[in-house]
């Protein structure tokens, strides 16, 4: 780990004036993956400005039904705040598939969208990589690429999204709040994260300086027909190959609304509208899910390690929108799959 | 020859360790694992993966379970922390250090107190009941002596012992 600088900001335009001020300066807040990527010279702030002070630790009802999350709420007590637990419980089960209970801990909700790739050539500064040097070339194309996308990569980035959170909130449609120099804006989630494009460096849509102040859930949260499925290589604290997060509206067995997002396959959580058009007014049925699963992986491309994924999320889809449909959503203990 | 870029300055935290009221002068990247073990001598604090994957460097942070490797210590300032030389009270073994003498729930020890101080943190939080509830919440901490089935056997021994209190 660099040498770096260090400051603690009492108030939030505080922070946003220190960081606009230095370009090389980080913000740090739970710290999980930041510090992780500091030890391995992936990351070389020469200061780090520690927001995790910050009085942005509320869970608030908002108007309109809506729930307001600090970003420094973190992640265990999101996952069991009662309204949560009770509005939202797809967003519950995603936080509580993902990490260890150490790191959730730990872990913020501003931190959890802006985690970085888990790609290993992300992580190993001995190779080359356009996300981490511009560039330099991507290793995944020819490397070993089993955990990459299927969908929406390019040819200078191949990585995927690492949280399953962030899944859950795209499929709730939440709003990021943020705050910078230029003042408050809001983002809806689906334009939060990028994909990769020519400019894999930056993963996400927030400007220099700026900061997540809150994340808003809108009052649909889909507490009946839900699931969140993580398919992945160990049964507890690894990331997922694929998952799924579905939440569905019914209506004596017919689909009134539907959300579907996937995980674990593109740079970014990944909806298609279509695939979520096509299952409303539709009985709850397998072969209606698997046509929602064609849309939505119409245009998944298979690498050397992990065209199986295609096949993967596909099961998968059908088997999560059937769990929600049932209402026997995923147990994040007892992992039998039903 | 450039003057060579001075290093960024201490700084003076205090924490609560075990009981203990502790002022420190620590350098901005010293983490939590080595500010325990390093300036403190609290070794019982394993250093194992130091990347936040083996659980080894456990310890409560205001009660809370997390991994001190990837805890700068500057920023826990005014915190309350509690390593598995905190545990035991007026000589008696806290009733996880005791169930895992009795479940011979080690081989090498090497994870152990990384294991007692998250199990601690575990029942504190309440919300595991089941053995698939344990193994679940207990997932941050690897044993690579594979002592699993005995460590939830203690867990769920000092569980008991301690419902009156948890």
């Amino acid at each position: 780990m660099i040498n770096f600088e260090y400051a603690c900001p009492s108030n939030v335009a505080e922070a946003v004036r220190q960081s606009a001020a230095d370009p090389r300066a980080k913000f740090i807040a739970g710290g999980t993956n930041l510090v992780d990527l500091m030890k391995k010279d992936v990351e070389r702030p020469a200061r780090l400005i520690d927001i995790s002070r910050l009085p942005l630790k509320s869970v608030a009802e908002a108007p309109g039904g809506a729930l307001r999350i600090g970003a420094l709420v973190p992640n265990t007590d999101l996952a069991y705040h009662p309204l949560v637990e009770q509005r939202y419980p797809m967003l519950s089960s995603a936080i509580l598939a993902g990490a260890s209970q150490q790191l959730r801990n730990m872990a913020s909700t501003g931190g959890n969208l802006l985690q970085r790739t888990r790609c290993y050539y992300f992580y190993d500064v001995a190779s080359p990589c356009n996300k981490r040097e511009p560039g330099s070339g991507c290793s995944a194309v020819t490397g070993f690429n089993r955990q990459h996308a299927i969908l929406g990569a390019s040819d200078a980035c191949l990585a995927t999204h690492p949280s399953d959170m962030c899944v859950a909130l795209a499929a709730l449609e939440a709003k990021v709040h943020v705050v910078g120099p230029g003042g408050e804006r809001t983002i809806a989630f689906g334009d939060f994260h990028r994909l990769p494009g020519s400019e894999p460096q930056r993963d996400t849509n927030l400007q220099p300086a700026e900061i997540i102040t809150a994340v808003e859930l809108p009052a649909r949260g889909f507490s009946r027909n839900y699931t969140y499925l993580k398919i992945r290589d160990r049964l507890s604290y690894a990331f997922a190959l694929v998952s799924v997060a579905v939440g569905l509206e019914l209506e004596n067995g017919t689909i009134r609304e539907a959300r579907l997002a996937l995980g674990g396959v593109a740079h970014k959580p990944w909806r298609e509208e279509n695939a979520e058009a096509a299952l409303r007014g539709q009985a709850a049925s397998d072969d209606k899910f698997a046509r929602a699963a064609d849309l939505l992986l119409r245009d998944a491309k298979g690498l050397s390690h992990n065209a199986f994924k295609i096949d993967l999320a596909h099961r998968a889809v059908v088997r999560a929108l059937g769990q929600a449909a049932r209402a026997t959503p995923q147990s994040q203990s007892n992992k039998a799959i039903r | 020859m450039a003057t060579p870029t001075p290093l960024p300055k201490k700084i003076a935290i205090a924490l609560t360790v075990n009981g203990t009221p502790k002022q420190l002068e620590l350098a901005p990247w010293t983490t939590l694992l080595d500010a325990l073990r390093d300036h403190l001598d609290l070794t019982g604090t394993k250093k194992g993966c130091d990347h936040g994957q083996c659980g080894a460097c456990t310890v409560l942070v205001d009660g809370r379970r997390v991994n001190a490797c990837l805890v700068l210590a500057v920023m826990k300032d005014g915190a309350t922390v509690t390593t598995i030389e905190g545990l035991a009270r007026n000589g008696a073994l806290h009733p996880l250090q005791q169930a895992f003498i009795d479940h011979d729930a080690f081989q090498c020890g090497y994870c152990t107190p990384g294991q007692i101080c998250s199990a601690a943190g575990l029942i504190a939080e309440g919300r595991a009941k089941s053995p698939d509830e344990i193994r679940e919440l207990m997932s941050g901490n690897i044993c690579r002596c594979a002592a699993y089935p005995n460590i939830i056997a203690a867990i769920q021994q000092a569980m008991a012992a301690m419902g009156s209190r948890s």
